[in-house]
């Protein structure tokens, strides 16, 4: 009987970590720099996790810009032995695919998953990869700026040719232009040091300026809001954070919760057992609208009553 | 540390060995502190990924990223030689002007090759290793050679003349060498092997990326001096082992600062580089310690 009663609670212990609901995960996350947008994807990856009730073990990697510490992160992560890998951006997303065969990859704020060679296809990537991409739907930036600015004839859109994801987006940006009857006028940055610079380059020859979402200009952006105040251009964006930071409006990912619904697809593998290769490339389901008056006022636009209707978000 | 993350360490060691032996040719041979490295490497990368990409086989890309290296570095040389621009400022024009050409070559910052045939790949499938054992004995195998070469270039009439270029300049060209010549020759081969590094880099990480050679100077360098101090350079097959084993012993100090357990409250993964780079500080007074201790 004693002995009947060990075989059972033996039984038990062994099968108690399978019917336990709070199994710890361990998702490990790896992305190329510290930036405000990607950060807001991870956090929001992580805390949306939390609310699905998943007990997740964290481990963060950064590879502080640097591409070599990129691939020793993607081995580093492959020790972790994880349930799930998070990559934020296209060099982390490639280095771990390149590296990992076994384990399930989601990759988030990767503009062009096709070019980057991470999936076969956007509705069926094929292998242990899925995820989200960020791509600006230009075709509404260019509609928003339109509305803002009305008979503008010249655009002026400011990045950096170094940036891959840039580069896509100022190529769509192109045809949407040329749909819209604006011409597009272009100036590149190399560095952040570069971006004052570039931004002067634009004075004069366009009637309101652009920035997508480009590491480079974005963090040297207050030199390019200098001389677009100066001048009285109007300033675009695409991302919402650089609202706040003075452009005039942006029809943009909320990064956060981008990561809120990457964490859904995460869920999806981690709790219901699906496969990523089955799962399609997701694209944002809701876009945010924030405006800045004053930004406006200094650059000499008054923002029309239909926009500000509509906006998510006003800054005074 | 996982044995992933060792051999991680040894594979990305190696593949950068290649770019420690261009540095050491110039840095510690020439005497001529070369900035090139960081345009030669993606340079490398590029070239490497654009040939494969057009069907090229991946073993004759390396040929291809080491001559267009080795011409870079020739750029260099010339700027520095012919048109007798300061050496440090003669490689930062020829290495912002590489981030351009770059660009060019691929068309787009970034040139995937996942899904590409690499040699990665080739010689995973062919010595039936997992493959993270067969990347680091691949890139082993392939700056074994390289070093060897170098070592017996070296050696040469030529590479002596090469050596004796950086020792003492005045003198080699009493003795009739063209130091032009040897400068020139000196940062191509420098150039080439880096470009090399790069284009084997490339094929590991899955793509070519025009970002992918900001540091390269840092890490070159650092691998130098931490090789000697650890090794010394006593001779020049030393000098160029301790390069190699630099290049290791830099990659393993990341992997540690990669693997320390990061907690809210201690050290956030925002704190690499300084890790790393106290790391290294241990790495290099370590020694001299051990002396004063045992002395």
């Amino acid at each position: 009987m004693r002995r009947l009663l060990l075989v059972i609670l033996a039984a038990l212990l062994w099968a108690a970590p399978c019917l336990a609901q709070d199994k710890v995960r361990h998702v490990s996350v790896t992305q190329i720099v510290e930036h405000p947008s990607l950060d807001a994807m991870r956090l929001g990856f992580l805390d949306r996790l939390k609310a699905l009730g998943l007990k997740v073990e964290p481990s963060v990697h950064i590879a502080q810009g640097n591409m070599a510490t990129n691939v020793q992160i993607a081995s580093q992560v492959q020790g972790e032995n994880p349930d799930l890998i998070l990559a934020i951006t296209t060099p982390s997303a490639q280095a771990v695919v390149q590296k990992i065969k076994d384990k399930p990859i989601v990759f988030t704020g990767v503009t062009d998953p096709l070019a980057a060679g991470l999936v076969k296809s956007l509705s069926a990537p094929g292998g242990n990869v899925t995820g989200m991409t960020d791509m600006s739907p230009m075709d509404r930036h260019v509609a928003l700026i339109k509305e803002c600015v009305p008979g503008i004839k010249r655009l002026g859109v400011l990045y950096n040719a170094g940036e891959p994801n840039s580069v896509v987006l100022v190529n769509l940006l192109k045809d949407e232009c040329a749909k819209a009857g604006v011409a597009l006028e272009e100036a590149t940055a190399a560095n952040s040091a570069a971006v004052y610079q570039a931004a002067k380059s634009l004075v004069g020859r366009v009637d309101a300026v652009y920035v997508p979402v480009d590491n480079t200009v974005v963090s040297a952006l207050e030199g390019a809001i200098k001389v677009c105040e100066q001048n009285r251009l109007p300033f675009f964006s695409g991302d919402t954070d650089s609202v706040a930071r003075g452009t005039v409006a942006a029809l943009a990912v909320d990064y956060r919760k981008m990561g809120e619904q990457t964490a859904d697809m995460a869920a999806a593998i981690l709790k219901d057992g699906k496969k990523p290769g089955e799962m399609p490339v997701e694209t944002i389901r809701d876009l945010a609208l924030h405006v800045n008056k004053g930004a406006a006022a200094r650059m000499g636009l008054t923002l029309p009553e239909s926009v500000l209707k509509r906006a998510d978000k006003i800054i005074p | 540390m996982t044995s992933y993350a060792f051999f991680g360490a040894l594979e990305q060691g190696f593949a950068f060995g290649l770019m420690v032996l261009g540095v050491y040719l110039t840095f510690r041979v020439l005497d001529f502190p070369d900035l090139t490295v960081d345009g030669s490497l993606p340079l490398g990368a590029a070239v490497s990924a654009v040939a494969i990409d057009a069907g090229v086989h991946p073993a004759l890309s390396l040929v291809l990223a080491c001559g267009a290296g080795f011409l870079a570095g020739a750029v260099t040389g010339f700027l520095n030689t012919r048109l007798r621009i300061l050496h440090l400022l003669a490689s930062i024009l020829t290495m912002i002007a590489l981030y351009s050409v770059n660009l060019r070559i691929m068309g787009r910052p970034n040139l995937t090759l996942l899904g590409k045939p690499t040699l990665v790949d080739l010689f995973t499938t062919a010595s039936g290793l997992p493959q993270y054992l067969s990347t680091p004995l691949l890139f082993g195998l392939v700056t074994a050679f390289a070093a060897v070469v170098l070592i017996w270039f070296l050696r040469t009439e030529l590479g002596l003349a090469l050596l004796a270029t950086g020792d003492n300049p005045r003198m080699i060209r009493a003795l009739g060498v063209n130091t032009g010549g040897t400068i020139i020759l000196g940062l191509g081969l420098s150039n080439a092997l880096t470009a090399m590094s790069g284009a084997l880099v490339a094929q590991n990480q899955g793509g070519a990326d025009v970002n992918m050679g900001v540091g390269t100077i840092v890490a070159g360098l650092a691998s130098v001096i931490l090789g000697e101090t650890v090794f010394g350079r006593r001779s020049v097959a030393r000098a160029v082992l301790a390069a190699i084993l630099g290049s290791l012993l830099y990659r393993l100090a990341i992997a540690l600062a990669l693997g320390l357990k990061l907690g809210p409250f201690s050290v956030t993964p925002s704190d690499l580089n300084l890790i790393t780079a106290l790391l290294v500080v241990l790495a290099l007074t370590a020694p001299r310690m051990k002396v004063k201790v045992f002395s």
